[in-house]
C-alpha cells in the first residue's frame, strides 16, 4: 500500500549490491593494513592499487598514479583549490577565477583565501546555467593561479562546456580543476579528451559507499600535501587507507559506466515525460536549460508557494525529494544556485529538485505525477500569495 | 531537524483554514522574500471572536503555526487575544526546532494584525491597545 519513491540521488544514492558485495571481505577477514608486508597486508595493498588501476582506466586518466584516494568531493576540492593557490602564491599569482553556483566545498574554500588576501572572481551562470568560455577568457589575468569551474550543477543539472573552459585556462597557462562530484558515474567523463588537470569524484554519488572520493591531478603538478603522516597516497594524503571504502567505490564506478548506455536514454525520457507535465501546470518554470543537463535532474519551481511544504506533503506520500527554499537550506536566503540563475527571492522558495537514477522507474515517473499536481493544488489554495499572483493576472 | 507531531497534525490537517469574506478585521504579515506571508481573518461579535480563519505561503511551521494561532484565539475575548505570545503557540505545538522559532513570532503578530485592522475599522486607534506589529528581527534584514 505504502508506495516510497527515492528521487533525491543527487543528494545520495543506495549502495549497489555489486558495491556492497566488493566490500564485503574488506570489513571482515582482509582487515590487513595495506602498509604491513605479510600476506593480509599484501592482499589490501594489493585491492587499493587495483581500484586505482581500475578508476584511472574508467576515466581514461593516462596513469593510475594521478588518482589520489580521499575522503569525498568537499576534501578533494579543498586539496585541489587551497593547494593550487599555494602553487600560484609562490609566483607571485593570487588570482582564482570560479562561477557562481558552485558547490559550497569550493566557494566557502574561495571565500577562506580570499580572507587570506587572494582576488577571486566569480563568473556568471546566466539564464540557462552555463559559464561561458568567452567570459572566462575575458576574466583570466596574468596573476591568475587556478580556474576551478564545477562539471555539473547539484541543483539544476547543467552541464558545463568543460572541455572549452579547460582549454581557454590552458592557453593562458593557468591551472584548471573540475568538481565532477555529480558528473562522473553519471554521465561520460574522459579525463584524456576533457583535457582538465585536477578533477574531484565522490563514491556516494554513483552508489558506492559515503566517505570516499578522489581527487584526479594530472602528472606534472605538484600540489603541496594534504595530511602530513606515512607515506599512503605517496605521501600526499597521509592515514591508513579506507580500503573498503575504496574497492566499493572502484567497484560502483565501474558498474556505473558499463549501466551508462542504457541508463541514461532511459531517464532522459523519464525526466522529459516529468517535466512536460509539469510544465502545464499554470505558473511553473524549468530551472537550467534542458538541453545541457544531466539526464536524471529536474529542477522547477512552482510560484506561490513555499519548497518544504511541497518537501514536506511529498514525504507523506512516499516521495523524498529536494529544495532549494531557505527554510530546507537552514539559512534565511534560498539556494545560492536559483539566486544565481536570476530567479526573485520568493520564486527560489519554491522549488522542487527531483534527481533520479539506476533505481529510477517509468512507474516511479507516474506515482510522481499523481501526486504532485495536487499538492501544489492545495498549496497555493492556502497561499495569500498566490491569491496576489491571481488578482494581478486579472489586473 | 524534525517536527513534533502536533506541528506535523496541524501541517496536515490545518484548523480554520481559508479566505473570510465578510471578516471584520484582517491582517496579513511577512514577506514573500523571506518565504513567509500569514493573513489573518477574524470575526468579532460584542468583544469576542466568534470565527477565525488563515491563508499561509510558508513552510510546515509557518502552516502550523498559523493553525494553532487560529485554535488559540477561537471564541476567546479580544483582550485575551491581545495576550497571545509566540511562546504559547510554540508550547502548544509540543516546541518548535529553534531555526522555526520566527513562525511563532508571526503567528503571534498576524493574530495582532487582524485585532489591528478591526479597530481601525471601527475608527479606533489600535497602536495604544495593539502595539506595533514588529513582524520578526529577522525579516528586517531582508527589506532593501
Amino acid at each position: 500500500m505504502s508506495k516510497f519513491v527515492y528521487a533525491d540521488n543527487a543528494a545520495t544514492t543506495k549502495l549497489s549490491d555489486t558495491a556492497f558485495e566488493a566490500m564485503k571481505p574488506y570489513l571482515t577477514e582482509l582487515y590487513g593494513n595495506p602498509s604491513s608486508l605479510y600476506r593480509l597486508g599484501i592482499k589490501t595493498r594489493a585491492a587499493v592499487d587495483n581500484a586505482r588501476e581500475d578508476i584511472a582506466k574508467l576515466l581514461n586518466a593516462s596513469k593510475p598514479n594521478e588518482i589520489y584516494f580521499v575522503s569525498g568531493g568537499s576534501e578533494a576540492d579543498n586539496w585541489a583549490i587551497k593547494g593550487a593557490a599555494e602553487l600560484g602564491e609562490k609566483k607571485g599569482k593570487k588570482h582564482i577565477i570560479s562561477s557562481k553556483f558552485e558547490h559550497h566545498a569550493v566557494l566557502h574554500t574561495l571565500e577562506y583565501l580570499e580572507k587570506k588576501g587572494f582576488e577571486i572572481t566569480l563568473l556568471d551562470v546566466h539564464e540557462d546555467g552555463l559559464v561561458r568560455p568567452e567570459e572566462l577568457e575575458a576574466a583570466i589575468r596574468s596573476d591568475t593561479a587556478l580556474v576551478t569551474i564545477m562539471f555539473a550543477n547539484n541543483e539544476i543539472g547543467t552541464i558545463q562546456p568543460i572541455k572549452e573552459l579547460a582549454e581557454t585556462a590552458h592557453k593562458h597557462g593557468v591551472i584548471f580543476h573540475t568538481d565532477a562530484v555529480q558528473a562522473v558515474g553519471t554521465i561520460p567523463v574522459d579525463i584524456a579528451e576533457l583535457g582538465v588537470d585536477m578533477l574531484s569524484l565522490s563514491a556516494h554519488k554513483f552508489h558506492g559507499p559515503k566517505g570516499v572520493g578522489a581527487l584526479y591531478v594530472k602528472q606534472g603538478i605538484r600540489l603541496p600535501n594534504l595530511v602530513h603522516g606515512g607515506a599512503q597516497e605517496r605521501g600526499f594524503r597521509a592515514g591508513t587507507e579506507n580500503v573498503a571504502g575504496i574497492v566499493g567505490m572502484a567497484a560502483a564506478l565501474k558498474e556505473s559506466v558499463e549501466k551508462m548506455p542504457e541508463r541514461n536514454p532511459r531517464l532522459e525520457k523519464i525526466r522529459d515525460k516529468i517535466i512536460d507535465e509539469l510544465l502545464k501546470i499554470e505558473r511553473s518554470r524549468i530551472n537550467g536549460d534542458r538541453k545541457h543537463r544531466l539526464p536524471g535532474n529536474i529542477n522547477m519551481c512552482f510560484h506561490g508557494i513555499e519548497g518544504e511544504s511541497l518537501l514536506l506533503m511529498l514525504d507523506m506520500k512516499g516521495v523524498e525529494a529536494s529544495s532549494g527554499s531557505a527554510c530546507t537550506s537552514g539559512s534565511l536566503d534560498p539556494s545560492h544556485v536559483l539566486l544565481s540563475i536570476g530567479l526573485p527571492h520568493e520564486v527560489a522558495h519554491g522549488s522542487l529538485r527531483l534527481s533520479f537514477s539506476d533505481e529510477t522507474t517509468e512507474k516511479d515517473a507516474d506515482y510522481i505525477l499523481e501526486v504532485l499536481p495536487p499538492i501544489i493544488e492545495r498549496l497555493r489554495a492556502m497561499s495569500p500569495l498566490w491569491e496576489k499572483i491571481k488578482k494581478n493576472d486579472k489586473n | 531537524m524534525a517536527y513534533s507531531e502536533k506541528v506535523m497534525d496541524h501541517f496536515a490537517n490545518p484548523r480554520n483554514v481559508g479566505e473570510m469574506p465578510d471578516a471584520d478585521g484582517v491582517g496579513e504579515v511577512g514577506n514573500p522574500k523571506c518565504g513567509d506571508i500569514m493573513k489573518m481573518y477574524i470575526k468579532v461579535k460584542d468583544d469576542i471572536i466568534t470565527d477565525v480563519s488563515f491563508k499561509t505561503f510558508g513552510c510546515g511551521a509557518a502552516i502550523a503555526t498559523s493553525s494553532m494561532a487560529t485554535e488559540l484565539v477561537k471564541g476567546k475575548s479580544i483582550k485575551d487575544a491581545l495576550q497571545l505570545t509566540n511562546k504559547a503557540v510554540m508550547e502548544a505545538l509540543d516546541g518548535l526546532p529553534p531555526v522555526k522559532v520566527h513562525c511563532s513570532v508571526l503567528a503571534e503578530q498576524a493574530i495582532k494584525a487582524a485585532l489591528s485592522d478591526y479597530y481601525r475599522r471601527q475608527g479606533i486607534d489600535p497602536e495604544p491597545i495593539v502595539g506595533t506589529i514588529t513582524e520578526c528581527e529577522e525579516c528586517a534584514f531582508h527589506d532593501d
